[in-house]
């Protein structure tokens, strides 16, 4: 049950896009159209799935004050090293599946182009990370099984926030807009719009 | 450097770099970059106005490292060595302000640390930095932290204004306009909920896109 509330969650009351702006950068350029809008909700939630649980553990295991108690050392308190340890094993492991997916499917690799380094630099990926920090330390998240969960949970609800526009963004071709609102001002809005929908799901639990 | 020392610090092509990006080359409405981890903060003034200048902050040095090892550093590698420079510069500024303005670092909680992955930082040291003298990149650096933190600045106050009828703190509003006591007037609440700042956003580029008709799109 724990599980599944942090999955609701993480997917719709704190959606990434609609409640805290992660990764509005991407979500603003790449929403142009569904189909790239998919790939790059894909490969989001793929890394965000896999860097969420790794970082749990690094943070669990090596950085938070006490946890090095393991090895004898109860009294080390490495927190401060967090950013550079989380931004550095997610830059890692994006150059990681760059490489894999390169040798074993040139056909997406050539699909995803730009997109693939871009996610390092993605701050869904490393808000994703923090937030876990925090909740770890606020008594939230009390497993690696309940990091996975809150991982999956924070890339789909992105996923499902960039699709969404695109969708939108593909009809409103046809109607008219204030020049000046043109691009980059009515994605705003609609954004705005839409994180208004999404209050509704605040408080849902089971 | 040589060319520097016969150009003054602050001449007029030098001075174009800090000042540019506050209109003309905003990072954020023009350039559509760093909104990511910077709009939650715009609910009051003041954490907007310390997050301004600690990006001001980052952005500046960052640029300023990164042109001073821009011959050193292979352009295959460059992207992880930008990031453990910019990293290394956030955590100085995070443990800056957790000793001076403690309740303000705890109000940003997660965010100052996503000015690591903030876009404006490594745009500018991957567009300017990387290709230009250390002292005009540093203001470069330094102007896009400043036109960004304007953004915040203007948003944070048409929140905290309408959201809580106070600026930095102080009350505005006076008390005797309130439903409560009689009045008319009563806070906007939906103004302290984070897509209204989404939409503030919007509005302002609505406003200098109309003043500013080469930026539209066609």
């Amino acid at each position: 049950m724990e599980s599944l509330n942090i999955f609701i969650k993480s997917i719709f009351i704190d959606n990434m896009v609609f409640a805290f702006f992660f990764g509005m950068c991407s979500y603003i350029a790449v929403s142009k159209s569904v189909k790239t809008a998919v790939g790059l909700g894909a490969a989001v939630t793929f890394v965000m799935l896999t860097t969420v649980p790794l970082n749990y553990l690094l943070y669990q295991y090596v950085l938070k004050a006490g946890a090095l108690s393991w090895a004898g050392l109860a009294d080390t308190d490495l927190s401060f090293l967090t950013f550079i340890v989380f931004i550095a094993t997610i830059a890692a492991f994006v150059q990681l599946v760059e490489m894999v997916v390169e040798k074993f499917s040139p056909a997406l690799y050539g699909q995803l182009g730009i997109f693939l380094p871009l996610i390092a630099v993605n701050c869904a990926i490393l808000g994703g990370s923090l937030f876990m920090q925090q909740k770890v330390d606020g008594g939230e998240l009390s497993s690696c099984w309940h990091s996975i969960v809150y991982g999956l949970g924070s890339g789909l609800g992105w996923w499902l926030a960039i699709v969404m526009m695109a969708a939108i963004r593909e009809r409103i071709t046809y109607s008219h807009i204030p020049a000046a609102l043109k691009g980059p001002g009515i994605t705003f809005i609609i954004t705005g719009l839409m994180g208004i929908a999404f209050m509704i799901f605040s408080g849902i639990q089971f | 450097m040589g060319n520097n020392e016969k150009e003054p610090m602050f001449s007029a092509k030098n001075m174009k770099y800090l000042t540019g990006p506050f209109s003309a080359n905003n990072p954020v409405i023009v350039q559509i970059l760093g909104i990511c981890s910077a709009l939650a903060v715009t609910v009051q003034l003041k954490p907007a106005i310390v997050m301004a200048l600690s990006v001001a902050v980052v952005t500046g040095f960052a640029n300023l490292v990164m042109s001073l090892l821009r011959k050193g550093v292979p352009s295959r590698i460059r992207i992880i060595v930008q990031l453990v420079v910019i990293a290394a510069l956030v955590i100085l500024v995070d443990q800056v302000l957790k000793a001076f303005v403690y309740d303000v670092s705890k109000q940003l909680s997660v965010y100052v640390g996503l000015i690591i992955t903030n876009c404006i930082v490594m745009g500018r040291v991957e567009a300017f930095g990387l290709g230009n003298k250390p002292w005009p990149s540093f203001l470069d650096g330094l102007g896009n932290g400043l036109g960004y933190g304007l953004i915040l600045v203007i948003v944070a106050f048409f929140r905290e204004l309408f959201g809580s009828g106070s600026l930095l703190g102080l009350h505005i509003i006076p008390e005797s306009w309130y439903a409560a006591d009689g009045g008319f007037y009563s806070n906007n609440g939906l103004m302290l909920f984070p897509p209204m700042a989404l939409i503030i956003v919007g509005c302002i580029i609505w406003v200098h896109r109309s003043w500013k008709k080469d930026l539209q799109e066609k």
